[in-house]
């Protein structure tokens, strides 16, 4: 639900661990740790554990509502078989941190989990997290929100949006959800001047500037109409040549959402259990029969690309990619998203 | 929120010889409840499988008075072949169902064309069924069927009973005819068969089930004598694990072949199934 008029406060920066020590015993808080040089959302259970200097977490926090490997349900073996649902949990959590993209991302995927049929899973986490985002104020060379009508100072996605102003957060609360948690905690905040807002819009601009790669799709229906001109170009071929099938963008994907199903048993017991699942593995549409419908590495390279820029604009009327750049980051041979759009745009039909 | 994936046990009441390597399982759920309330279409699918093993798409194959319904299955992969072990009266889990199904409501009083290939009878076989039993409703019918060795046909039993309907024509072909077998029909393609096919453009309805190459040509060849995209239907095969359009296994270009199909008019899936 969405506030009429945003309330804006502000939180001293040395208040914030005290914030979250007040929301701790109502909430299990994710927030980004460093392990070695990378950076995870992981629960804490006090402030300290949490590193606030990080650009963005490797793994996307889509995993907090969709969880990598998960148990749907347990069952017995044998003659008489019973089957125990997995009790879905109802803990109530803060993913503190998020960035805008990644909270955008949710947002995209939402509507694979609830229509048609609802999926348990994933609803029962997404109503019960509340996304406290933070700013990106030093957005990383691959980052390209802003060619998706993204920002990185955006609350839209999110309940509630924490920017770093120096010395204190500029908080926006952006649904009842957020109004709720700061309610509760009130004291800490004082009420936001037009001061504060002009330096948080200072600081939103410095960082759309920062943002120095660009993909150029200038309209989103010309260009998913455009997509369906060169499905049979020799370019995506010429794209696929390096790709080594590895999946590394698909996990990493913060809008990625595919599963695979599998039962996992010992001699009496076992359990349904699924598991994220990528479509650049070949297994991924192989028949038993032995058709496999993408028999090619190229079938599989273009299938993703148009999956986010095609098929999903035609079913949910929007790109299902939010510009955080993990796929380029982590792309062991360099496949960039934002060339091989920027240069599809160009291909002949 | 109900869960859908949640499998209910189901016992197989019958089991039906169709080839070496085939059979045909009659089966309904053992809670009396969802048995009485369980409903499908011909063309529709259920997910069927066994805990520990796993599940796989099989599509209904004949519905009877009693609810219960039968489904046909070849031993290719782990799960079939785990149901191929079952006796009479095993149990095994499933969901459902779901997909489309066949156009019923725009089948009516038209000519109806049935091609199959292989294993991809048994989804039409529904619609046999239908035309048999309302016989009036619908105009022409024409059964062209072809599988790899007479061996291989499946519903054998069914000829006789089909070849009586009234005013049609079941036409069959197989690729191969092991020595000293006997065999009065066709060799070759489903497409062998067309030259001598009565069903043509006008009023007319085509099903098409079988591999996808079948299915290609066929369609280019009912193209070439004047069938129009949307006067086919072609019933498509994908791997599957939920069924029902969240897992994103059976996506193909923007449609999802559990909920958006199996059945797709030609017109709907032409573009992503690269038409010859």
């Amino acid at each position: 639900m969405k506030v009429s008029t945003m309330e804006k406060y502000i939180l001293l920066k040395n208040k914030l661990p005290e914030w979250i020590n007040m929301i701790t015993p109502t909430y299990t808080i994710f927030a980004p740790v460093k392990e070695e040089d990378l950076v995870f959302f992981k629960p804490i259970t006090k402030p300290s554990e949490m590193t606030l200097a990080y650009s963005n977490a490797i793994v996307p926090p889509k995993a907090q509502m969709f969880h990598q490997t998960e148990t749907m349900f347990t069952f017995t073996q044998g003659k008489n078989i019973r089957v125990n649902p997995a009790s879905l949990p109802d803990e109530k959590i803060v993913v503190f941190g998020i960035r805008p993209c990644d909270a955008k991302s949710l947002s995209i995927i939402d509507p694979v989990f609830t229509n048609d049929f609802e999926d348990p899973y994933y609803l029962t986490k997404r109503k019960n997290a509340i996304l406290v985002g933070l700013s990106c104020n030093q957005p990383t060379v691959n980052c390209f929100c802003t060619s998706l009508n993204g920002s990185p100072a955006s609350p839209e996605h999110l309940d509630i949006l924490l920017t770093d102003i120096g010395d204190k957060y500029y908080v926006e609360l952006n649904s009842e959800k957020g109004k709720q948690l700061v309610e509760k905690t009130k004291k800490l905040f004082t009420p936001a001047t037009d001061a504060d807002s002009k330096k948080k819009k200072d600081v939103e601009k410095k960082a759309v500037d920062a943002i120095t790669r660009q993909m150029k799709i200038n309209n989103v229906d010309a260009f998913v109409k455009k997509l369906d001109t060169i499905f049979d170009a020799p370019y995506w071929k010429t794209i696929a040549m390096k790709c080594l099938g590895c999946g590394a963008c698909t996990y990493l994907c913060p809008t990625c959402h595919c599963f695979d199903i599998q039962d996992e048993t010992t001699l009496d017991k076992g359990a349904r259990i699924r598991v994220w699942d990528s479509c650049m593995r070949p297994e991924y549409t192989l028949h038993a029969s032995g058709h496999n419908p993408r028999p090619e590495r190229m079938n599989r390279v273009r299938n993703r690309v148009y999956h986010k820029y095609n098929y999903y604009p035609k079913n949910h009327q929007m790109i299902a990619c939010v510009g955080c750049g993990r796929c380029i980051d982590n792309c062991p041979v360099n496949i960039d998203i934002i060339d091989v759009i920027t240069k599809a745009g160009e291909v002949k039909p | 929120m109900k869960n859908e994936y949640m499998a209910y046990p189901a016992v197989v009441k019958k089991i039906l010889k169709e080839s070496s390597n085939t059979n045909t399982y009659t089966l309904a759920f053992v809670n009396e409840e969802k048995q009485k309330n369980f409903k499908a279409l011909p063309g529709q699918f259920m997910m069927i499988g066994i805990f520990g093993i796993g599940e796989a798409a099989l599509s209904i194959c004949k519905i009877d008075e009693d609810g219960s319904f039968s489904t046909t299955v070849r031993n290719v992969g782990n799960v079939t072949n785990t149901i191929y072990q079952l006796k009479e009266g095993d149990k095994l889990n499933m969901r459902g169902p779901y997909g489309t199904g066949w156009p019923l409501e725009e089948l009516k009083g038209k000519d109806i064309l049935i091609v199959a290939g292989g294993i991809g009878l048994p989804p039409l076989r529904g619609i046999i069924d239908l035309v048999q039993k309302n016989r009036k409703n619908y105009g022409h019918l024409e059964i062209i069927y072809g599988a790899r060795t007479p061996e291989d046909m499946v519903f054998k039993y069914e000829f006789g009973a089909w070849r009586q309907i009234k005013n049609s024509r079941f036409d069959l072909t197989v690729d191969t005819v092991s020595l000293g077998s006997k065999w009065e029909c066709k060799i070759g393609l489903v497409t062998s068969c067309f030259p001598q096919m009565k069903t043509r453009n006008k009023n007319s309805i085509a099903l098409l089930c079988g591999p996808e190459i079948m299915m290609r040509f066929a369609a280019k060849c009912l193209e070439t004598i004047g069938f129009k995209d949307n006067q086919i239907y072609v019933s498509l095969e994908r791997r599957m694990k939920c069924g029902f359009g969240k897992c994103g296994h059976c996506q193909i270009g923007p449609k999802y072949v559990c909920k958006d199909g199996p059945v797709f008019s030609y017109d709907e899936i032409r573009p992503y199934i690269h038409p010859l």
